[in-house]
């Protein structure tokens, strides 16, 4: 099975982590990867968005153009990927930051408040890890443990960034 | 760690000792990661030069001294690069070049694109030379054909390019490096390190009489055939019973794998050739498939340019089919499985025997 | 009632792509507003660099074209010498300008070529996301200087307009900043002056800016204006290089 994700959002939202840690995880579990951060002068206007393929074959394109799940965590990538998800995707909201209604019948939406629920939490950069959590328990692309144990290699030894991630993520998880 | 960064690191495995490189997207991260990585180390050299015309006369010298060098830009740099790698070439010395290329003519754009293949091949330089070129399509190949650059650039004394792009070099996936970095690598026997306990050497290309260039250039030429014979590599994935192959390289060879994946779940009998050196060509290969296929599809992201090597390969036996796309759009494996269908029913050869 | 500020004719109604707190769109503006307030708009050239000012033909309502990374002088003279009467300047960054362009703005200088260049100094490679530039000051961490810069491996900041300035054709070479008000006037004065020593047919002139890149400094626009004070003037002293033009204040 192929699964492609996009994760899109401003740049200093950590979509671009979110999906580093997904591609992560996935390849501690053994799996095929392929992780593509948009880059470049397209990074200037302050949006930012990244592509996470996972599967259990080879990879051909590390492109998605129309992937199975796609992460909004803003109004404008809301706009901008709607239209190419997957008929029977999963479109993954940030309704703290978005109210529009999804014209489309044919998939899923997961709606999380991901800045609330960070702000309640004390720490409002750690959005991206709530939804990171409902991601991981919506999609059942990789195991929660293993997101854990990958932000624990990432963050090496900043104890308090990972409990505050780890209980971020967890309140995601359990939020779907 | 993406394709960038993965390169950086198997060149300090391969004992890289000096890397010279200008900044320029996509490419980026392979110089950054050499500032961190190669600058501190112990006999080891790292410059941001102030041209990619510098950068590559840098590693002249470095090669002139015996050093394992490399530089690497994207598009527009490695066009500055070409006078730099034509007195490589003239003067028998090894360096690695790495090209993450990207789309052109001019500034172009910074998304992956394989317009320059003419460019790696055909040498954009001056001169009756030749450089080995390789043509990774996945993060492990960067690695494991970074490696393969440097020995083959000190076997032959040639320079030899690494084709990229850019989506190989933004794009992360598992990557497992096979060698750790030498302690120390032998002196070449050509290189510069003062004449102490032996006469002095020359190393140059100018020479007023045409006949002694015309030996320079047999004996380059000698070193061609022999890289011909012994270097040629190449994928050839689900041919044996094709009726149609497909011809890709580097990325496009990925997306094309896809491709014949699809059309070969719906009963179609669809192969790929992969040039994994670019030059050498695989002729031969190409030569011995087209005694059971007939039929050839050429599938570049530019507009037809290795298309010129299948078809001399091929010799008129077999009929070559293009489809391509520039300026940096990349296709999906959907799309070109629906040009193998087209083609593939268009041709008749569903009901060739 | 009366307008007192509008934007210029000669800028496009187009939002800039610069990040908030660049420098580059408050030269923009100044050229702008120069450019019609000398009435040139239908009689100068400008050559944009590849950086993060090459999309300034987006932004500029007068011919523009594209040249190839550094190489903006040779550009320029080409057009002044098969057209003279046009107008024509140069936007470079300091890596397009100081680094991979350092031959062709000197010799261009040294021809006393009538072509006047705005020198962008950021102190890093701003559009390929921050590298070491050649005017990065010592000790300042780039992302090809993750250890600071070291004078020894590195070199030293380069000090173009003074280099520029020990050429003979060089007329006019002055060295402002954008990071206040009246730093803003100042650029605008200089600007005007170089531009009127090409008028005048005197020779070759360059204004180097001291220019804000809140980005790759990863600092706040305010942060960024206060750090070209303290620090990169230290380095980069404000004020006229070279003036051979003969000429007093027009204001
Ligand atoms: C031959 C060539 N080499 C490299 C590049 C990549 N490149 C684009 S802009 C740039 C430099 C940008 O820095 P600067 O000139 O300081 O302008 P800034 O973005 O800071 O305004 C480089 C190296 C290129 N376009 N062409
Ligand atoms: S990166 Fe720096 S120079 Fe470029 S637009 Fe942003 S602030 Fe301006
Ligand atoms: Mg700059």
């Amino acid at each position: 099975m192929l699964i492609k994700t996009v994760f899109a959002g401003f740049g200093g939202q950590g979509v671009l982590s979110m999906g580093l840690n997904l591609a992560q995880a996935a390849m501690l579990e053994g799996k095929n990867v392929t992780y593509l951060p948009s880059y470049g002068a397209e990074v200037r206007g302050g949006t930012a968005n990244c592509t996470v393929a996972v599967s259990d074959e080879e990879i051909a394109s590390p492109v998605a153009s129309s992937p199975d799940f796609i992460v909004a965590m803003n109004q404008p990538s809301l706009v901008r990927f709607q239209n190419q998800i997957q008929s029977g995707g999963v479109l993954f909201i940030n309704s703290s930051l978005i109210e529009a209604e999804i014209p489309r019948g044919d998939i899923e939406i997961v709606r999380v408040p991901a800045n609330s629920i960070a702000e309640e939490l004390g720490s409002p950069k750690s959005a991206n890890m709530v939804m990171l959590g409902a991601f991981t328990k919506k999609s059942n692309l990789v195991s929660v443990s293993s997101v854990i144990e990958e932000l624990k290699s990432t963050l090496k030894k900043k104890q308090k960034l990972i409990a505050i991630n780890q209980k971020a993520l967890m309140i995601g998880y359990d939020l779907v | 760690m993406n394709g960038n960064s993965a390169i950086g690191e198997a060149a300090i495995r391969a004992g890289c000792q000096c890397y010279f490189g200008y900044p320029i997207t996509p490419q980026n991260e392979l110089t950054e990661y050499m500032a961190t990585h190669l600058s501190r180390r112990k006999g080891c050299s790292f410059i941001q030069a102030e041209s990619e015309i510098a950068a590559i006369n840098m590693v002249y010298g470095a090669s002139l001294a015996g050093s394992r060098a490399m530089t690497s830009s994207s598009s527009p740099g490695i066009s500055l690069k070409q006078e730099g790698i034509s007195y490589l070439a003239a003067c028998e010395l090894p360096a690695v070049i790495i090209n993450m290329s990207r789309g052109g003519p001019g500034l172009g754009s910074i998304s992956a694109s394989q317009s320059d293949y003419f460019q790696a091949t055909r040498g954009g330089g001056h001169g009756d030379y030749r450089t080995i070129v390789l043509a990774p399509s996945s993060g492990q190949e960067l690695a494991d054909l970074t490696h393969r650059a440097f020995d083959l650039a000190d076997k032959y004394l040639v320079p030899v390019i690494v084709l990229g792009d850019a989506m190989l070099g933004q794009m992360m996936e598992p990557i497992e490096f096979k060698h750790e970095a030498p302690d120390e690598l032998p002196v070449r026997s050509n290189a510069l390190r003062g004449a102490k306990g032996r006469p002095s050497r020359i190393i140059k290309t100018f020479t007023s009489k045409p006949a002694e260039l015309e030996e320079i250039n047999w004996s380059l030429f000698r070193r061609y055939q022999l890289i011909k014979k012994e270097e040629t590599a190449y994928e050839a994935f689900m041919v044996e019973d094709a009726r149609l192959v497909v011809v890709a390289f580097g990325i496009a060879a990925r997306i094309a794998k896809g491709a014949i994946k699809n059309a070969r779940s719906n009963g179609l009998r669809v192969g790929m050739l992969r040039p994994i050196t670019l030059w050498p060509f695989p002729s031969q290969k190409l030569k011995d498939l087209s005694k059971k296929t007939k039929d050839f599809l050429v599938f570049e992201m530019n507009m037809g340019q290795m298309i010129e090597d299948v078809q001399l390969a091929l010799e008129g036996k077999g009929a070559v089919y293009f489809y391509g796309r520039p300026g940096g759009v990349i296709p999906t494996p959907t799309e070109v499985s629906r040009v193998i269908s087209r083609h593939y029913y268009q041709k008749g050869l569903k009901s060739a025997k | 009632m009366r307008k007192v500020y509008t934007r210029p004719r000669s800028l496009k109604r187009v939002p800039f792509h610069y990040c908030p707190g660049c420098g580059h769109s408050i030269v923009h503006r100044v050229m702008t507003e120069l450019i019609d307030e000398m009435h040139l708009q239908d009689r100068i050239i400008g050559i944009p660099p590849p950086g993060c000012s090459v999309f300034a033909y987006h932004y500029f309502d007068v011919d523009m074209a594209e040249s190839a990374h550094g190489r903006g002088a040779a550009v320029a003279t080409g057009i002044k010498r098969a057209y003279p009467e046009v107008m024509v300047f140069t936007y470079q960054g300091d890596g397009d300008l100081a680094a991979i362009g350092t031959a062709e703005t000197i010799h261009a200088a040294n021809r006393g070529e009538r072509i006047t260049a705005i020198f962008i100094n950021n102190a890093v490679y701003g559009m390929t996301g921050g590298q070491m530039a050649p005017t990065t000051l010592s000790e300042q961490v780039t992302t090809t200087t993750p250890y600071g810069r070291d004078v020894n491996l590195e070199g030293y900041p380069v000090k173009m307009s003074e280099m520029v300035a020990l050429v003979r054709g060089a007329v006019y070479i002055e060295r402002t900043a954008v990071n206040s008000p009246a730093n803003i006037r100042k650029t605008k004065k200089a600007i005007r002056k170089a531009l009127q020593s090409q008028i005048d047919g005197l020779g070759f002139s360059l204004v180097e800016i001291l220019s804000p890149c809140p980005t790759n400094w990863k600092m706040t626009p305010l942060e960024s204006w206060q750090w070209i004070d303290k620090e990169m003037t230290k380095e980069f002293p404000l004020g006229v290089i070279k003036d051979i033009t003969g000429k007093t204040d027009a204001d």
